[in-house]
């Protein structure tokens, strides 16, 4: 067994099982950012805190389940790619340190406030709370998209050597930091992951409110929840139309093999056109059953429809050759869905402005299932972004006619780890991942069937009242907990 | 000081924060099978439930740190310990989602599978985390690379074993006493002994390894020569780890766990000592073959822009985590948010 392909699969496996949650996490705390504020300013109207409430628990599981699976990641670089850390930790682990320092500290604090806080902070506490976890959020993407960015489009670095016993090895440095931070592709890649979060999250929160509006539960708080989302999948998903756009021009810039990857394209040519469907064959090296506009493709990278676009055939020399086709079909799946998205949250936000979008029951049935083709348009990208990028995993830099400073993927791996070792691992973790895929189905399951809690009979807390009313709340709150609880273990012992 | 030194110090630094925070809170999940009934297992669970997320996190930094700052020593030692760290994730992801999923059902057999699960991650997650100071601190087969040369049970020996057994002494009184801070009533009273049975359990373990130390690693005290200020922090650690009993006897858990966490931040010192000026010690050829802070280390430009990065987050991360440990101040009550 082929120990770079295991290792690959284990690392393609594991990070986009990973990849479902920050996504999501991400975007859920857009939700809770705006809801909170909602329930600063207009205390009297309950239902923002219990929509808070709610979205909170569902958050706090999708974000449990992002850290136990990064952790995960973390280790993997040192233990599967031991020769790529080596390369490039001086330049890599700044950023993935920097990540744990003012990201993940952030986070994971204010979680802990935003998840078990409600009856020992103020709501001004809790908000602020919110938001603080939104920003970790943020932070940490941001890190690790310019730890990843930089691997696509290296910069501020040279490669030098350096000595161990007596032996030399060359690996990157950092010669310049705002320079491997700043890197070409940094800004886009990060705008583009962020409204892809966005729509991801705001598509999560319409589902689940698409579905308590056609079965007519909790009615008021789904209208809130969905109008809110609602209002963040349009802008994110019309933004991501420039996003992505504006990331493709950036990719033909400086990963050449990558974008003709995208488009299927093998021949250099002028007029290049822009596929639509298409299915490449590497053996024919040509894109079979193809459904292009012609020209297209120079139009929107050049703004020339006679300017040349660079085939594989011709990048190959270089670059080497990409596999073209899941890099293909995962851009066009991305694509395809995010059209789909502008048409249809456009639509939308028509009807909802209209006031007549709940009585659209087919619309609000697209929008419960429509969180499936979010999910994938974002592991999508993914696909496009590391598939795209092979056979490199450090993308080497064109000086002079010359490439240099790439590290190909199959020269990253572990010197010491075998076949059997990787094999093993990678069955331990699809079991585990298995069961916490089930897990977190069952919960959310259980969540959404469970719904927010009713709005509760006392009036907001104010003046001398806080301390009883709180204190009210809990000893009820708690009983009914106690209530539900099962018997002790001597009970159940005679039964199993 | 050099660049190289100061991060080494800063490893430490979190290598003792983790160890203090989420010793306690293995150690809870050690213990937490000891309790009696659903209420007092919430109880245990909940005394961690808003922090122990944020523990980890000190773990997770001193990875990124390891390879940002020493990336020769991080590639060899997760390659090289390819199977003890999967065995680590095993164990922490299956700890987090113990934690996190045993209270989303009532069944009670959905409680108890993640109750045992919780238990046993956090015991072989202990065990581990043992097993691997004992390995650096006895030194693991390198070769002229300065890449691992062994395999799994090359780790695993007498000497490592019995650390790792430490390790889970050590966390259990740890948690337990933590625990003291955070109960009140019957379940305290039953902590009590639990806190004394650790404490016994982990002197015996201490003055083993102890001895066990003096006699088969010479290199682990010949740094003392050198710097003979070092035994300040041995006699203060034995000061602390006196002290445990008596403010346990006394009824003052604030005092002996203040106790437990200055004697964990000692023995991390003394790891560094031990080691240095080594972070991988080479059990064929010690000298010629070792990883130390200077041959394993990133570029001089990448440590100092690492130093400003850690000047600017520490006041940060020093303030949250006082944050959140403030708001959930005082012993632990259950509410509709709790576990």
């Amino acid at each position: 067994m082929d120990v770079l392909l295991l290792s690959r699969l284990q690392f393609a496996f594991t990070i986009m099982f990973h990849y479902l949650f920050p996504p999501l996490t991400i975007g859920i705390s857009m939700v809770l950012v705006h809801l909170g504020f909602m329930r600063l300013i207009r205390p009297d109207d309950r239902i923002y805190e219990q929509a808070a409430k709610f979205w909170t628990k569902i958050f706090g599981l999708n974000f449990a389940l992002g850290v136990v699976t990064g952790i995960v990641m973390e280790f993997e670089f040192g233990t599967n790619w031991a020769a790529y850390s080596r390369y490039v930790g001086d330049v890599f682990g700044s950023a993935l340190a920097a990540e744990g320092i003012f990201a993940f500290f952030l986070e994971s604090g204010f979680l802990a406030v935003l998840l078990f806080g409600w009856e020992r902070v103020g709501v001004k506490t809790h908000f602020f709370a919110t938001v603080m976890v939104a920003i970790g959020g943020i932070f940490s993407s941001i890190w690790i998209v310019i730890a990843n960015s930089w691997q696509q489009t290296p910069t501020g670095f040279e490669i030098r050597e350096y000595e161990i016993h007596g032996q030399t090895f060359t690996r990157a440095e950092i010669t310049d930091f705002w320079g491997m931070v700043f890197n070409p592709s940094t800004v886009d890649r990060l705008i583009h992951v962020w409204l892809g979060a966005f729509i991801l999250g705001a598509f999560f929160v319409m589902s689940i409110s698409a579905w308590y509006l056609l079965k007519n539960r909790h009615v008021e708080f789904a209208k809130r929840s969905f109008t809110g989302a609602l209002i963040l999948a349009t802008v994110s998903s019309l933004l991501q139309l420039t996003s992505g756009h504006s990331q493709a021009t950036m990719v033909a810039e400086h990963q050449p093999a990558k974008l003709a990857a995208m488009e299927g394209l093998y021949e250099t040519q002028s007029r290049a056109p822009l596929s639509l469907f298409g299915w490449p064959d590497s053996e024919e090296r040509r894109t079979k059953f193809a459904v292009e506009v012609p020209g297209m493709l120079s139009v929107l990278l050049h703004g020339d429809p006679e300017a040349e676009v660079r085939g594989l055939n011709d990048l190959e020399a270089d670059y080497g050759m990409p596999p073209v086709w899941l890099t293909f079909q995962a851009y066009h799946l991305m694509i395809g869905i995010g059209m789909l998205f502008v048409a249809t949250t456009v639509l939308a936000t028509y009807y909802r402005m209209r006031g007549t979008l709940y009585e659209k029951r087919w619309l609000l049935w697209y929008f419960v299932f429509a969180v499936f083709p979010a999910f994938v348009a974002n592991e999508a990208g993914w696909v496009t972004a590391e598939v795209g990028r092979q056979p490199w995993v450090v993308y080497p830099t064109v000086v002079d006619g010359t490439l240099q400073g790439g590290l190909r993927t199959s020269d990253g791996l572990s010197e010491v780890v075998t076949a059997e070792h990787v094999l093993g691992s990678i069955i331990m973790f699809g079991l585990i991942y298995a069961l916490l895929f089930v897990l977190w189905i069952m919960i959310l399951n259980s969540k959404i069937q469970h719904g927010p809690e009713p709005i509760a009979e006392t009036p907001p807390d104010s003046g001398s009242h806080v301390l009883e009313a709180a204190s009210a709340r809990v000893d009820h709150a708690g009983s009914l907990t106690e209530a539900k609880e099962p018997p002790e273990p001597s009970e159940g012992k005679g039964a199993s | 000081m050099d660049l190289n030194l100061l991060w080494f110090i800063l490893l430490g630094v979190l290598l003792a924060g983790y160890a203090i925070l989420d010793g306690f809170d293995l150690g809870v999940g050690i213990l937490h099978l000891t309790a009696k009934g659903d209420t007092e297992r919430r109880v245990m669970i909940n005394s961690i439930g808003p922090i122990w997320d944020g523990n980890e996190v000190w773990l997770v930094t001193f990875g990124g740190a390891m390879f940002a700052a020493f990336p020769e020593a991080y590639a060899t030692v997760f390659s090289g310990f390819y199977i003890a760290f999967m065995m680590v994730l095993f164990a922490l992801i299956f700890r987090a989602v113990s934690i996190e999923f045993r209270g989303k059902s009532h069944s009670q057999r959905w409680r108890r599978v993640f109750d045992f699960s919780f238990f046993a991650s956090s015991l072989l997650a202990t065990l581990l985390f043992g097993v691997a100071i004992g390995a650096a601190m006895a030194g693991v087969p390198l070769d002229e690379r300065a890449l691992y040369a062994g395999g799994f049970f090359d780790i695993l020996s007498v000497y490592t074993l019995m650390v790792g057994v430490l390790a889970v002494a050590l966390f259990t009184m740890h948690g337990a006493i933590y625990l003291l801070l955070k109960t009140e009533g019957d379940l305290r009273e039953r902590l009590y002994r639990h806190a004394w049975t650790g404490f016994g359990f982990f002197l015996v373990t201490y003055l083993m390894v102890t001895i066990l130390t003096l006699v088969t690693i010479p290199r682990a005290t010949a740094n003392f020569e050198e710097y003979p200020w070092a035994w300040i922090v041995v006699f203060a650690n034995i000061l602390l780890i006196a002290n445990i009993p008596r403010s346990l006897f006394l009824h003052k858990p604030s005092q002996a766990f203040a106790s437990s966490c200055g004697a964990i931040a000692a023995f991390v010192f003394l790891l560094g000592i031990a080691l240095f000026p080594n972070i991988v010690t080479s059990s064929i050829a010690p000298d010629e073959r070792s990883l130390t802070i200077y041959n394993a280390a990133s570029s001089q430009q990448t440590l100092w822009n690492m130093a400003i990065v850690a000047a600017i987050g520490s006041p940060l991360v020093l303030s949250y985590t006082a944050i959140v440990y403030w708001t959930f101040r005082g012993t632990v009550r259950l509410d509709p948010h709790s576990y």
